[in-house]
């Protein structure tokens, strides 16, 4: 513990720049698989195009993807916005995937009474069927969160910093302890970050817990 | 600059470090890796999805494993195996069963009961009714669990460069070490089209070895739920 008790400040140095760098993909990942998840769910060409084409850029490993950014983005090869595009590209093609899948698996019957009620289209998408469709986007963003946690330290192999810092430092100096101590804090950063969404999913939710507890009591 | 060039010259293709020879270098490793891999999660896969018992190890690994730093492991184990070929195959080998595991798995235990009854009332005993209904049945998950080893382990297999593995990575590396930008892209774009190859390869090979008989079937088992553990699988994407 002596490598870690004299390095705090670094440990925490690193930590709030690997979250800097994997939580503002999440946010626009989700942002924008939004509209495409509800693109690919109304036709079927849109469900074949976007579907493959996240399959596709999913396959793309995340050392060839921070590389070849540059070259799109006409940014400098250590800019941070090329691991934050990066993780961004990951976690659309997760979601849009899950969003499709999300919104279909919400009941015909449910959309029918809305628009029965008088929902206009935008607004039956927003008041009704994206809120069904929050349990399982919510688990799609909880998976793509944990990835993109542990993805960031890859972007250290090239340079950039973060936890993933430990690995390549630990690794180059030969101090073992900081390398399990890296590892044991992007695990704890993952877990966090997945128990946080968890929550903030039940938060979101409150009538799926109104309905076990009547079920329970049922 | 000219991005492309470097990927485009003859003479880096050839040779004991051109682009020839790092490709063979990396499908070597994807190769034992994935051969290593199928021989333990395959028959574990399928003993604890007949059996039912330690589910919950499987999904806990494969759960575990996206959350598991690829680099963090990479380098761990190069520190106490030390450099070669030995540490970097240990960590791609643990980063592809719980795939494979998992696809294993939940491809047995989902086989419908009805099928497994049928084999009883056929007479078929327990290792029959695994090697000749179950198995086949769950060819398209265990495919698909291999698909996403296969891209973890391409994907990682790029990054053990870092620890002096060969393959393609070491144009990444190497061409960092020197600030040669586009030796790092000839060796990204290379990666990026093995990934891709490999991942449509597998995709024809899923085609071609699931019984006809799987795909045919409407309804909740149809062709679209078979592909769906290939790109939704977060598995692959730990690298």
């Amino acid at each position: 513990m002596n490598w870690v008790l004299a390095n705090l400040e670094l440990i925490r140095e690193l930590t709030v720049q690997h979250l800097g760098f994997s939580l503002p993909p999440l946010l626009i990942g989700l942002l924008i698989a939004l509209p495409l998840g509800w693109l690919a769910n109304r036709t079927r060409t849109g469900r074949t195009v976007l579907i493959n084409l996240a399959g596709l850029l999913f396959t793309i490993p995340s050392l060839a993807l921070f590389v070849l950014l540059p070259i799109v983005l006409g940014t400098q090869i250590l800019n941070p916005v090329n691991v934050i595009v990066a993780l961004t590209i990951y976690t659309v093609a997760l979601l849009v995937r899950t969003v499709a899948d999300a919104l279909a698996a919400v009941p015909q019957v449910v959309v029918n009474a809305a628009t029965a009620m008088g929902f206009s289209p935008l607004r039956r998408f927003l008041a009704v069927e994206l809120p069904m469709a929050v349990p399982v986007i919510v688990a799609g963003l909880r998976v793509a969160a944990v990835s993109a946690i542990s993805l960031v330290t890859v972007g250290s192999v090239i340079g950039f910093g973060g936890l993933g810092r430990m690995f390549t430092d630990g690794f180059q100096r030969d101090i073992p302890q900081e390398i399990t101590v890296g590892i044991v804090l992007v695990l704890a950063l993952a877990l966090a970050v997945d128990g946080l969404l968890l929550v903030f999913g039940r938060v979101l939710t409150p009538w799926a817990r109104l309905r076990e507890t009547a079920g329970s009591t049922a | 600059m000219n991005y492309f060039g470097w990927l485009f010259d003859p003479a880096h293709w050839s040779g004991p470090q051109g682009i020839a020879a790092r490709l063979v270098e990396h499908l070597g490793y994807t190769a034992l890796t994935l051969l290593i891999a199928i021989a333990v999660a395959i028959p574990l896969g399928a003993w604890i999805g007949h059996s039912g018992r330690g589910g919950f190890l499987v999904v806990g690994s494969a759960n575990g494993l996206r959350a598991l730093p690829t680099l963090g492991l990479l380098v761990l184990l190069a520190g106490f195996i030390g450099i070669g070929l030995l540490g970097p195959l240990v960590a791609l080998v643990i980063l592809a069963i719980p795939p494979v595991l998992a696809g294993t798995y939940a491809g047995v235990r989902n086989v419908d009961p009805a099928v497994v009854d049928a084999a009883v009332g056929m007479g078929m005993r327990g290792r029959a009714v695994l090697l000749r209904v179950e198995l086949p049945n769950a060819l398209p998950l265990i495919i698909g669990g291999i698909r996403s080893a296969v891209l973890q382990v391409i994907s990682t297999a790029t990054i053990a460069a870092y620890v002096a593995l060969g393959g393609l990575g070491r144009f990444i590396i190497d061409g960092l070490a020197v600030r040669d930008y586009p030796q790092m892209i000839a060796g990204s774009i290379l990666v990026a089209l093995l990934a891709i190859v490999a991942d449509l390869v597998l995709a024809g090979l899923q085609k071609l070895l699931v019984s006809p008989g799987l795909r045919a079937v409407p309804g909740r088992r149809g062709p679209r739920a078979v592909p769906a553990p290939k790109t939704a699988d977060p598995a692959a994407r730990a690298a």
